[in-house]
């Protein structure tokens, strides 16, 4: 039992380290990420780091050689997570696309759109974005109702997708939508790539609880008004849409961890922190009940990372524990928000007119949030309860039944 | 990174497994619990035959000389199976003490002895109906006699000798004590788990002999309680793990409205959050094991952290157990019981959990480890 790399792995970080300390600034400061920026300089800066990437090897570890990756192996991947994490570089852009959009067009695109997106988007030239949910199918993602219509070798699209990261500066989509609703939920699911500039869609931004939008919660609603997409443009059989995205919710699920912000750590240091008399929250036996908690938590998942990365890094498949990851985290994030606020007991609600929203406030706000992202806590326990546990499904209403005849109200 | 054990380890913790089932599993504990008995001494002889008492015992003393992280595996299948046997208070506890604190006659006396079973050794703390401190300490020792009563005691009938912390007029001190001296008195205590015995034990002028340094008792104590603790962690995920194995699959038999009730997301959300604390519960052991195999300053944290967490972990299983149960679970037929009285035991018998959770903080406070990587 050690947390020691193998000579492989101490080898494959030094080739890392070595390039990112040739290519971009360590961060100071551990909590300090990317800092503020406009949206526009945001994005300029992405695509710049992620084109020098490219050019070295390092944009798409896990994609195959042929495309331009590196063939990672999961262990390797993590590595060169854990060493970029500590420079100050920008991120958060081409997650979707390279995670999600790309090995899609790998499985199901022709010869020839691969030859033609997949080097922009690893280069970070075009941007993609993933248009699943919908006002109506949230948890219950394949009873979306955005309709295809078939119409010579094109297809007209009419409906609206909600909680889409990015929209508002991606080049392409990937969608899912009903071409049949007279036959069951997820046989009339049908999947396509979208050129987000198509003539009739619509991009709106999201005003979240925290009051941001646009640039600031990245989240958009998108509609579709007779959009019209070449059938060439179709990943998959007609009807096979639910299947194909499946395999990208898969990547999703790899992709989803930690909720980040307020910890123990800064629960701890609020805690030690002496008021205008000299006294500490620490010194409350409510606060020491609460820090013993948040701490078994936070240990335990950062030990059952550890526990993952040691199976991957002796090539082995990983057990489920991952899975509790973002349960545990978000509803830790939601208390340990709360009790920062609470610390500032009568004033608690105050903003700071120069330091704007605490990092606690901001915790509590941005939890609600994270507990419903990438799979609410509902559907994290059945997840866990059947994969994990083999219970069974529960029966489900909407069974072998006609799309259009399932009921959507009393 | 390899937050994990060898091979030998895992396949030393499969064949304990085997063995535990192959001996009738949960029945031994059932036997201990209808028979009024102390402990399965049948199943220790075997146990000690299998060499698992000589597991931390240095090779000089007829011992396999091997580290804590095969005493970890062991603990999880003892906890599995409830074994009705007093190998947390000789082998966590006793044989511990002796490697760290006796004197070089007192080791090649006892090792070899606890090697093959002719010492069983326990330990005592508890006074009163309280959390033991060093300040009210109330047994006594004076010119190697021991005078006053402890409570509490597990096991202390299998056992020969016993470790007693006692104030003297040096501080604290760690005494041992052989049991069979005429001078104590072991008397039977009821409790809520009867598939495991306590004791009082008296001490009238017993000859007693120091272990370590006089003064150095309550420091000595600590340390061995926070080993055992990250033990007993193990054993507590190991229960936690049986008690969720009985209700998934209680869950798949039973029928109620026309369905499994494991199809319904009460049963089905229930069992997700035990599985969610015996997920955290399992890797803070693994942080304690990695801190108790690597004598790391982070043991005190590290015991804590894993103590408080599967604490808590076996006793929601054992409790949650029992609801999905029904009312079969609320019967002396079902075992949910036996999971749900032992998490209970183990939850207290090295102080409770408010005990171990001020313990986490207070060297939470005292150190500067991130959490982040």
């Amino acid at each position: 039992m050690d947390f020691n790399d193998t000579p492989d792995q101490a080898k494959f970080r030094a080739t890392c380290r070595e390039w990112l300390e040739a290519n971009a600034e360590l961060k100071e400061d551990k909590s300090n990420g990317h800092g503020e920026s406009s949206l526009e300089s945001h994005l300029r800066s992405s695509k710049e780091w992620q084109k020098k990437k490219y050019d070295a090897g390092w944009a798409m570890l896990h994609w195959p050689k042929e495309f331009g990756g590196r063939e990672a192996t999961p262990i390797e991947r993590i590595i060169w997570g854990q060493e970029e994490s500590k420079f100050n570089v920008p991120g958060g852009i081409f997650e979707i696309g390279l995670g999600m959009c790309g090995p899609v067009m790998m499985q199901y695109a022709t010869e020839e759109q691969k030859n033609r997106y997949l080097a922009p988007m690893a280069e970070g030239e075009e941007i993609w974005c993933q248009l699943f949910s919908e006002p109506s199918a949230g948890s219950d993602v394949a009873g979306l109702r955005s309709k295809a219509e078939k119409d010579g070798d094109e297809w007209v699209i009419n409906g609206q997708k909600v909680w889409t990261s990015g929209a508002h500066y991606s080049d392409f989509g990937i969608l899912v939508v009903r071409h049949d609703p007279d036959i069951a939920k997820h046989k009339g699911l049908t999947f396509f790539f979208v050129d987000m500039k198509s003539p009739g869609i619509t991009v709106k931004p999201i005003k979240q609880i925290t009051g941001q939008a646009g640039s600031g919660s990245g989240f958009n609603e998108v509609y579709f008004d007779d959009v019209r997409i070449p059938d060439s443009q179709r990943l998959g059989e007609i009807g096979d849409g639910w299947k194909v995205a499946i395999t990208t919710l898969m990547n999703e699920r790899l992709a989803v961890g930690d909720a980040r912000g307020s910890d123990i750590e800064e629960a701890l240091t609020l805690s030690k922190a002496k008021d205008d008399a000299g006294e500490a929250l620490i010194k409350n036996d409510a606060v020491r009940e609460k820090l013993a908690d948040w701490f078994c938590e936070a240990n335990g998942l950062k030990y059952t990372k550890f526990r993952t990365i040691s199976a991957l890094s002796k090539g082995e498949a990983p057990g489920p524990e991952a899975s509790i990851t973002k349960i545990v985290s978000a509803n830790k994030l939601q208390s340990i928000g709360n009790f920062g606020i609470d610390a500032n007991d009568m004033a608690g609600m105050l903003i700071d007119e120069d330091e704007g929203v605490s990092s606690f406030q901001g915790a509590w706000l941005g939890a609600p949030g994270l507990r419903i992202a990438g799979g609410t806590d509902e559907i994290l326990r059945n997840v866990i309860a059947e994969r994990v546990l083999g219970l069974p499904q529960d029966p489900r209403a909407d069974k072998g039944v006609a799309f259009k005849d399932i009921p959507t109200k009393v | 990174m390899n937050l994990d054990f060898s091979d030998d380890q895992k396949y030393l913790q499969e064949e304990a497994r085997k063995f535990f089932d192959k001996e009738g599993g949960l029945s031994n504990a059932r036997k201990v619990m209808d028979e009024s008995r102390d402990a399965d001494h049948e199943l220790w002889k075997k146990i000690v035959e299998l060499g698992w008492t000589a597991i931390r015992i240095p090779e000089t003393y007829d011992g396999l000389g091997l580290g804590h992280l095969e005493l970890c595996v062991i603990a999880e299948e003892l906890g599995r199976s409830l074994a009705p046997v007093p190998f947390s208070s000789s082998v966590y506890f006793f044989t511990e003490a002796i490697i760290k604190y006796g004197s070089e006659t007192t080791k090649a006396d006892l090792l070899p002895k606890l090697v093959n079973g002719d010492v069983v050794g326990t330990y005592a703390i508890a006074e009163a109906s309280q959390q033991a401190t060093e300040s009210n300490l109330k047994v006594t020792s004076s010119g190697d006699l021991l005078n006053g009563a402890k409570i509490a005691v597990p096991d202390a009938e299998i056992a020969s000798h016993i470790i007693v912390v006692a104030t003297s007029n040096q501080g604290t001190e760690l005494r041992l004590v052989n049991l069979n001296d005429p001078s104590v008195t072991v008397t039977s205590q009821k409790n809520i788990d009867t598939s495991k015995a306590f004791f009082k034990v008296e001490f009238h002028d017993t000859p007693s002999q120091l272990l370590g340094q006089s003064g150095h008792g309550w420091e000595y104590i600590q340390h061995l309680l926070d080993q055992a603790a990250v033990l007993f962690a193990f054993e507590q995920v190991g229960g936690s793990q049986a008690a969720l194995d009985m209700a998934k699959s209680y869950s798949l038999e039973r029928f109620a409205f026309g369905r499994q009730i494991g199809s319904y997301q009460a049963i089905k959300h229930k069992l997700a959050d035990m599985y969610i604390a015996i997920t955290l519960a399992k890797s803070n052991c693994y942080y304690g094991a990695w801190a108790l195999s690597s004598e790391s300053s982070e043991l005190p944290l590290a015991a804590a952290t894993a103590r408080v967490s599967s604490t808590k972990a076996f006793q929601l299983c054992s409790k949650e157990n029992i609801q999905t149960h029904g009312g079969n679970g609320y019967t002396w037929e079902y075992d949910c019981h036996m999971f749900y009285k032992r998490s209970k035991v183990l939850s207290v018998l090295l102080g409770s959990e408010a005990t171990w959770k001020e313990k986490l903080v207070i060297n939470l406070e005292k150190t500067n480890t991130l959490i982040k990587e």
